[in-house]
């Protein structure tokens, strides 16, 4: 590279515009902000470090209007912002939720039940998360949790409703929350919620879609009506029921219960999950789905690997108009919204129609040969490489996986 | 080997007009306690024995139909409790909510909390029932299912993923019996008053931007709709990249 200094008529443009979307990351180091307590706070040694100007002369700026470009000050992303810490030190009192945690994280039905916790608890109370088994979440306190209360143990493994009543019975004792919050879904809260309300001899409220001055809303029937009543202490929420936490961090400081949770004699019998034909399973609500598109060479071998992986067959336009997928296989906006948890896209470089049908999955990971392609922007995990060899290649993966698997379990 | 199965019905509403009809969900526990015990099912209805909607169950194939009376507005739980109790089930099939009503899905819950028996949710289909036990398949969201070995005597209830209900059949509606008996009758205190409303729209969420500045306003305006911080595996041997996706398949426990 020249010494030869330059000018960049664009980035000088961008500074001076502040209403560009490259403002923030192209300007140089922060030097006078608003500190905790509403005082100024000035960065003396930035402002006298100042900035190489256009000409490569060394400036200082005092007016506080930074122009130019600095060599080293060009950051690329602006940093990561801070939320303010909303803390309860001694809570006056709980409210518990019991999220789904379907695939061990939190999902945006169990943050819309924090957020509605968050808003019933206002600044006294905690927000106490009950979770139960092993969980993959991280971002706890930006969710909106106070405490966080994990009940682990092999009694709770697997199919197990009568002893999570059970434990949320001791939560119910030791903590006495004001009020439980559980997601009225298909995937474990709405029959938890209605066991525990059975088990208290509490009447929930359902469905509850607004909660607001004591009263909520919820819908009943076959969803043509509304029944509003006086918020009761177990409340059963639908999807959406309150804006999920933003604005703050919260502590999510883990708590223990002080006592055992009582062992209740299982009547039901656990004995695991049926393999389902994959084919059968409706696009939509397919939780693996395996598509491919263009870069697909050999589809044979596509729907080998699809069978071992157990995975649902997808398809992008393309490979429909082209005749190798019928057209009820189609993924994007002319063919199906998918809602996987996790989707492969083999060859598809991921026009716009087809990320919009994919918009609701919550992994994607995308094989391809081209790096720069859309798909691999969207992919939390993508690897470059040619489709067909790596499909062999994923074949022989799960086959050893499945092998290795068998031989530690005997 | 002769199992009792009883299935609860109740009176359903058509989703546009409102009109009473047999119940979706209910109509598929009368389908699936059918297929299992024929001729000798027993399906009961807490309820206005005058209501011409119960006739569909009956054209289904039933020969009567019991009726505890009950007026609009009743707390059937304990009524239905005593029954059961006294009709000595084995197997009992409910719809998981009502169409009417406050149609809070409880009464399985508190019916099988009354009588001490299990629960099993989203019933799909009976297996086998032998010395006692049922070993059934429970439907889980996304087409899923489990296999549950459970202890008899047993409430279940189904919802769509159970057997499609048979077509509902004029002639037997009409020769079949609705057999009417008095019970006692418990007023529902919550429900006393005309709590029902029509159901209101519900706010679309709109996605608002939280943006302090102008510049950030337009940065989420113009941004690209990109998850961005993906790992991306160049250069590597196709088994290097396979190892690393089966590795993130097995942990979102998609692969097993």
């Amino acid at each position: 590279m020249s010494d030869i200094i330059r000018r960049d008529p664009r980035a000088e443009w961008i500074a001076r515009n502040r209403l560009h979307p490259l403002h923030a990351a192209m300007q140089t180091q922060q030097t006078s902000w608003m500190g905790p307590n509403g005082l100024m706070r000035k960065n003396p040694h930035a402002i006298a470090a100042g900035f190489i100007g256009p000409n490569g002369l060394k400036r200082i700026d005092r007016s506080g209007a930074q122009q130019g470009t600095g060599v080293g000050g060009r950051r690329t992303a602006a940093a990561e912002v801070q939320l303010p810490l909303h803390s309860v030190a001694t809570p006056a009192f709980y409210i518990a939720v019991v999220p789904d945690m379907v695939g061990g994280r939190l999902g945006s039905h169990d943050r819309d039940l924090l957020g509605l916790a968050h808003s019933l608890a206002g600044s006294d109370g905690a927000v106490l998360a009950v979770v139960f088994g092993e969980h993959k979440e991280s971002n706890f306190s930006t969710a909106g949790v106070d405490r966080l209360l994990v009940i682990e143990g092999e009694a709770f493994e697997g199919y197990a409703p009568e002893q999570l009543v059970q434990g949320l019975r001791a939560v119910d004792n030791q903590f006495a929350p004001r009020h439980w919050l559980l997601p009225d879904s298909r995937s474990g809260g709405g029959e938890l919620g209605r066991r525990f309300a059975a088990a208290l001899g509490e009447r929930p409220a359902t469905r509850v879609w607004q909660v607001k001055d004591g009263q909520c809303i919820g819908r009943a029937g076959a969803g043509q009506q509304d029944i509003q009543r006086a918020t009761p202490r177990l409340i059963l929420a639908a999807a959406e029921c309150a804006e999920p936490v933003s604005e703050t961090r919260h502590e999510a400081l883990p708590v223990d219960l002080s006592t055992g949770v009582a062992r209740s004699l299982s009547r039901i019998e656990d004995l695991g999950s049926v393999a389902v034909d994959p084919a059968a399973i409706a696009m939509a609500e397919a939780e693996f789905i395996v598509s491919g598109g263009n870069g697909v060479k050999d589809w044979d071998l596509y729907h080998q690997a699809t069978a071992a992986l157990g995975a649902t067959e997808g398809a992008s336009r393309v490979a429909v108009d082209d005749g190798f997928m019928p057209r009820n296989r189609q993924v994007g906006a002319t063919g199906t919204w998918v809602t996987a948890r996790v989707y492969v896209a083999v060859g598809i470089s991921g026009a716009i129609q087809h990320l919009q049908g994919i918009g609701a999955c919550d992994k994607v990971v995308a094989i391809n040969m081209d790096p720069g392609c859309d798909m691999i922007k969207r992919a939390d995990l993508s690897v470059v490489g040619d489709s067909s060899a790596i499909l062999q290649a994923l074949i022989e993966a799960v086959d050893n996986f499945r092998s290795g698997g068998q031989r530690d379990a005997a | 080997m002769s199992t009792k199965v009883i299935s609860l019905v109740s009176i359903g509403a058509h989703p546009s007009s409102g009109r009473a009809r047999r119940a979706e969900q209910d109509a598929r526990a009368v389908e699936l306690g059918l297929q299992l015990a024929g001729d000798n099912l027993q399906v009961v209805h807490a309820g206005d024995p005058r209501e011409e909607a119960l006739r569909a169950y009956l054209g289904m194939g039933l020969d009567h139909l019991d009726v505890l009376e009950q007026p609009a507005g009743a707390d059937v739980l304990g009524v239905l409790g005593d029954y059961l109790r006294d009709a000595g089930a084995q197997l009992v099939l409910t719809g998981s909510q009502a169409e009417t009503g406050e149609g809070s899905g409880m009464l399985p819950f508190l019916l099988a909390e009354k009588l001490g028996w299990p629960l099993v949710v989203g019933l799909a289909e009976v297996e086998s029932i032998e010395n006692g036990t049922a070993q059934v398949l429970q439907a889980l969201p996304r087409g899923q299912r489990r296999r549950l070995k459970v202890r008899l005597p047993l409430l279940a209830t189904v919802d769509n993923a159970a057997p499609k209900p048979r077509q509902s059949a004029f002639g037997p509606a009409r020769r079949g019996v609705l057999a009417a008996s008095t019970v006692e009758v418990l007023e529902d205190t919550v429900l006393a008053e005309d709590a029902l409303q029509p159901a209101r729209p519900r706010p679309k969420r709109l996605k608002v931007i939280k943006a302090k500045s102008g510049a950030d306003r337009m940065k989420a305006a113009t941004a690209k709709a990109s998850g961005g911080g993906g790992k991306v595996l160049k250069d590597v041997s196709p088994q290097e990249g396979a190892e690393a996706i089966i590795k993130l398949l097995v942990e979102e426990g998609v692969v097993r």
